[in-house]
């Protein structure tokens, strides 16, 4: 018998009152208890980047974070970037630059992504590659994810388009 | 949580500090810089009181995983961890830092980093006690500092690194810092490899000796990321590197 533990939090702007085991993981509790499965859980220790939502604006990974850790706190994930079905400008700057290919990453790069961009919206290819340094993809080559980002920005890029 | 994730720790309690009021904070006070145990790394990173008093523990922040990872991870945390590859022990030994535990029973007290780290996430708390603060000396004038790392990827823990703090004065090396992270279950202060400086003047012979002395002072273990030989061999040339990096920083400006 397991205890539970109330939890208040805020999800893309949605309030959410639920009463979840210590155990469980934010990845989890997003996924299974609010069905927002955008958060992707890869690797589930911390390494692979898919998880990452935006806990009160900063990036984290969600699989290392207990949902009963985050009670009262604003969380974003990939489903609270676009806006009434229209994707945001780094969505659209992603889809031109074809910054995806089996989108499992996806989600976790444009968090990790949406952190940069608010804290520095116009940065370097290099501050990009080490901003993405903790986001795996085993698609891409990470060029097209680089020139998304670039594209974003609105900054000129070296990286090609992935074709 | 990785521990947790990977079932190599089944606590029967865990307890979340984040709500704890108070343990946030970077102070300067006399002589240290006192940091409270839940101020996360992103924020030690930015910090300009540290990256001014403590340059070494701001040029270590980088090399710790990733963005996300520093969002959430706290100088406590790591300290109380323990990792023998991790940063922010090294740069606590490497220092002197004093390391502030408390128990509701015994109150306040404080460790050396020397003496705090004592095997593979061991450390000297007591299990009713709680790492509130570490305080970290605040350089002096003339340091310069460096922390090398050799890694598969980056971002990932390091094989082994070499972090470096030199203080030159009138063109001689004052005081030297080395320590070595990944050799052994503690993060290790090469004090032979720095003795082997103090008092002479900075030359790439004695970076070399002193590196050769840091490598022959360690038993790194071996594993599918390296033999010991490799690492040993990534140890000389770390320092070498730490020290010719901080002493090329170090001295007036």
């Amino acid at each position: 018998m397991t205890d539970t533990i109330d939890v208040e939090l805020t999800v893309n702007g949605t309030r959410h009152v639920a009463n979840v085991e210590p155990r469980k993981t934010l990845a989890d509790f997003l996924r299974d208890d609010l069905e927002l499965t955008g958060t992707h859980v890869g690797c589930e220790h911390g390494v692979c980047g898919a998880c990452t939502v935006l806990i009160d604006g900063q990036a984290a990974r969600s699989c290392l974070t207990f949902a009963v850790q985050v009670r009262g706190a604003q969380i974003t994930t990939i489903e609270g970037l676009a806006n009434d079905g229209q994707l945001n400008p780094l969505q659209q700057a992603m889809v031109e630059s074809h910054g995806f290919q089996c989108g499992f990453c996806t989600p976790g790069f444009l968090m990790q992504i949406t952190e940069l961009l608010n804290e520095n919206p116009s940065p370097t290819e290099a501050e990009v590659r080490e901003a993405l340094s903790g986001n795996v993809c085993r698609c891409t080559g990470y060029q097209s994810i680089v020139a998304g980002v670039l594209r974003a920005a609105g900054q000129p890029s070296t990286a090609n388009s992935g074709h | 949580m990785p521990l947790l994730a990977l079932r190599l720790a089944s606590p029967a309690v865990l307890i979340d500090l984040s709500a704890v009021p108070g343990l946030d904070y970077i102070e300067r006070n006399d002589g240290h810089v006192a940091i409270g145990a839940m101020t996360r790394e992103r924020t030690v990173e930015r910090s300009e009181v540290v990256g001014s008093l403590v340059p070494l523990l701001t040029e270590a922040m980088p090399l710790i995983g990733h963005l996300a990872i520093r969002n959430r991870g706290t100088v406590g945390g790591s300290t109380a961890h323990a990792d023998p590859s991790a940063e922010i022990p090294a740069v606590a030994l490497a220092l002197d830092a004093d390391i502030v535990v408390t128990s509701a029973p015994r109150g306040e007290r404080t460790v050396p980093a020397a003496e705090f780290f004592q095997g593979f996430f061991t450390t000297a708390l007591e299990p009713d006690e709680a790492l509130v603060e570490v305080r970290f000396p605040v350089a002096q004038p003339g340091t310069g500092v460096a922390f090398e790392e050799a890694t598969r990827r980056h971002g990932d823990f390091a094989m082994v690194g070499a972090a470096a703090s030199v203080r030159t004065e009138d063109g001689r090396i004052a005081d030297a810092r080395i320590v070595t992270i990944g050799v052994s279950d503690t993060p290790v202060r090469c004090r032979d490899a720095e003795q082997e400086l103090v008092g002479s003047a900075p030359s790439a012979e004695a970076f070399e000796q002193s590196g050769s002395l840091a490598a022959g002072a360690c038993d790194p273990p071996s594993d599918l990321h390296g033999t010991t030989a490799y690492r040993r061999h990534l140890i000389h040339v770390l320092v070498r590197r730490a020290l010719e990096k901080s002493t090329s920083r170090s001295g007036d400006k």
